[in-house]
């Protein structure tokens, strides 16, 4: 019976064939739809953490204040101290400095005066360290799109597009401008040991990448540091797990008393003591995560749903068409649970073919993009947010069932509704219905 | 009946006499009171930035001078020899601390060039780089440019008087009549009788309060009243301010005209 069926369900063009690519194409897009969604908010989390503020960011109290102004005058001094805490109490952690500036690009001529200058997001990271995460955690190898990861002091890496805009190779000389720790202008000659492209904007635009040494010399920076940034090893963020060590690092480095009332010293407002931060609690990705998070959501349920109905109305309209057959199969003296209980089976057998196809084809495709990507880089040209320009599907858990659950069971419900018309119709009518 | 007439007549001489005595002393008075206030009358606002003008601009001079920026957390003391010449020129050599020795800077009309030991670069401050501080200091780059006459920018009103130093001022409101001025409103305190301007705020287009100079120290150094000792604050930086204080000025220095050169930054 059931290879009777199955062989109806790819001969039979109008009564299997049409619904079962109906189902097909429906669960696909689900599946694919799931995945991308997915993919869009995973890369999010991955490229603010790598790029922005890791998992945990530690900084003091003031600098957090003002984050977006990258205040390295309120930079967290003793840092190898704080590093050494964090490794000692939170080892299941990956614990890196990092200082952030803005500053210029300053490109010489032969003769020493300025060719081409441009601003620049520098990134100051430990890149010559032997046991340095920093390489992995920025994927800074296949980055690379001209020349070496630098080797010595004096090397700093600059972003391919930048390099491009003002002809500039590796082996080059530039000069770098930046604010240091006094708020003046401070400057020193690096060698260009490579290029690279992230696939984010907002590092792709027009970002320099410097030994974190080098740039603490520049900043009259020793023993500080902007930032000391915490990874969960595995690079998978936990909120609950960022959370409790975020309160535990908090409780024990607790807040400075406040500035006495009508204290004249401005010194005195501001608190210089450590605070570590969550990804969540980052100027606002929170919000912007759920924000998108639940942005996509609506849209998968919306086209989960909308995919329901076709599907239900497909088994409707399967069922409506087939008035005649079913006429003819009761005046022959087939029962009419019988009926019923064919078309439930053969409804099942369209859903199951259909939605496991479907969900199938789409992992393969969500597999292929997860893998290679699509570059939209272009389109993030201007985007100042941590978005990987490379469109990512993610292939998550629920992706197996989050086309193939709906698939099937709307083709049921829709063949079950429409088939209890069976049970109303008067077989003493049926053979005038079928004359007519 | 003649005796009356006399003695009235009298009277009346008497009377004409004491009236005409007490009008006479009412006129010197006057005379004294018009005299007086014709020393101390309310200037116009062009006058008092003609004389701030002229008091502020001299010829060639040598300057030794040291800034305490105190900051955040951190103070430092840099020590700088400027030698001027006008107001349109002008070659700054920082002197200390070690990390900031040997650093100059070349200010040539409205251009400036900077030049560090450490880059041997010679870099042109244009741009948005003019808004920032020297060398830490609450004093911007576009600070230092500004070269121009007051009376040339603003259009002045004397708005009241006030006592900064123990000394009278008038307090003058400067309104730029030009869009392209740093500052688009000051308000100045300027010695009534020394002619220099013992405080300022500056403000944006906005109204906001953006630097404020205080002068503590005033002295007469070649028969000329210098600001000795200054603090200047950015109301939009972090930290107590900036005391600027000149040690030495030696006036009308001989400096050989290649000092206002980019060449001399690297010598």
């Amino acid at each position: 019976m059931i290879r009777f069926l199955l062989r109806g369900l790819l001969r039979d063009r109008s009564r299997s064939r049409f619904p079962m690519i109906v189902v097909f194409i429906g669960v696909f897009l689900s599946v694919c739809l799931y995945a991308w969604t997915q993919g869009v908010v995973q890369d999010m989390i991955h490229a603010s953490a790598s790029f922005g503020g890791g998992h945990v960011k530690v900084t003091t109290r003031a600098y957090a204040k003002e984050a977006d102004q990258l205040p390295n005058d309120l930079a967290l001094f003793q840092a190898p101290d704080l590093l050494a805490e964090l490794r000692q109490d939170h080892p299941e952690m990956t614990w890196t400095p990092r200082t952030r500036f803005g500053g210029l690009l300053d490109i010489p001529d032969a003769q020493g005066e300025t060719r081409v200058q441009s601003p620049v997001a520098g990134l100051a990271v430990d890149l010559l360290g032997k046991s340095s995460p920093e390489p992995g955690i920025l994927n800074l190898k296949s980055a690379l799109a001209q020349g070496r990861l630098p080797a010595q002091p004096g090397e700093i890496l600059v972003s391919d597009d930048l390099a491009r805009r003002l002809k500039v190779e590796p082996g080059d000389v530039a000069t770098v401008f930046a604010s240091d720790i006094y708020g003046s202008l401070a400057s020193a000659n690096f060698k260009i040991a490579g290029t690279v492209r992230f696939g984010v904007g907002a590092m792709d635009r027009g970002a320099v990448i410097a030994d974190i040494s080098d740039i603490q010399s520049l900043l009259d920076l020793p023993d500080a540091t902007g930032e000391v940034l915490g990874f969960s090893r595995d690079m998978v963020y936990s909120d609950a797990h960022a959370s409790r060590v975020a309160s535990e690092f908090n409780a024990k480095h607790p807040a400075t008393a406040p500035a006495a009332e009508g204290s004249k010293s401005r010194k005195t407002r501001y608190d210089f003591t450590p605070e570590m931060t969550t990804l969540r609690n980052q100027s606002g990705l929170g919000q912007m995560f759920d924000l998108v998070a639940s942005s996509m959501g609506i849209i998968t349920v919306i086209f989960l749903l909308a995919m329901s109905i076709v599907l239900w109305n497909a088994g409707l309209m399967g069922s409506l068409r087939r008035w005649g057959e079913f006429g003819l199969r009761l005046a022959i003296g087939e029962g009419q649970g019988h009926v019923y209980r064919t078309l439930l089976l053969e409804a099942l057998m369209v859903g199951l073919v259909g939605s496991i196809a479907g969900t199938l084809v789409g992992l393969g495709i969500a597999f292929w993009f997860e893998k290679v990507g699509l570059n939209i880089a272009g389109l993030m040209r201007n985007s100042s947010m941590m978005i990987s320009g490379v469109l990512r599907t993610r292939v998550t858990p629920s992706c197996f069932y989050v086309g193939f659950i709906p698939g099937l069971f709307a083709t049921i419900l829709g063949a079950a509704i429409s088939g209890l018309t069976m049970f109303r119709r008067d077989t003493a009518k049926l053979v005038k219905e079928l004359s007519e | 009946m003649k005796d009356k007439t006399i003695v009235d007549y009298r009277l009346q001489i008497a009377d004409c006499r004491m009236r005409s005595a007490v009008g006479g002393r009412r006129f010197a008075v006057w005379c004294l009171l018009l005299a007086v206030g014709g020393l101390f009358a309310q200037p116009t606002g062009e006058e008092i930035l003609r004389k701030l003008d002229a008091n502020a601009v001299a010829g060639n001079r040598i300057v030794t001078a040291k800034m305490i920026v105190t900051g955040e957390r951190l103070e430092r003391t840099l020590e700088m020899r400027s030698l001027v010449q006008g107001t349109d020129k002008a070659f700054t050599e920082f002197l200390s601390p070690p990390r900031d020795a040997g650093t100059k800077m070349l200010k040539l009309g409205d251009e400036l060039w900077t030049y560090t030991p450490a880059t041997d670069r010679i870099i042109k401050i244009a741009g948005h780089m003019l808004r920032q501080s020297v060398m830490g200091s609450d004093l911007s780059y576009e600070d230092m440019l500004e070269d121009r006459k007051l009376q040339d920018m603003y259009d002045a009103e004397v708005t009241g008087t006030d006592t900064v130093l123990d000394r009278p001022c008038w307090v003058v409101d400067l309104t730029a009549r030009e869009e392209d001025v740093a500052y688009a409103s000051r308000r100045l305190w300027v010695d009534q009788e020394r002619n220099i301007a013992l405080k300022e705020e500056r403000f944006a287009k906005s109204g906001d309060l953006l630097k404020t100079t205080e002068v503590t120290e005033i002295k007469k150094l070649s028969g000329r009243w210098v600001a000795t000792d200054v603090v200047i604050r950015d109301e939009l930086r972090r930290g107590e301010g900036t005391e600027f204080i000149t040690e030495d000025v030696e006036f009308d220095a001989s400096i050989p005209d290649y000092i206002f050169s980019k060449a001399s930054l690297r010598e």
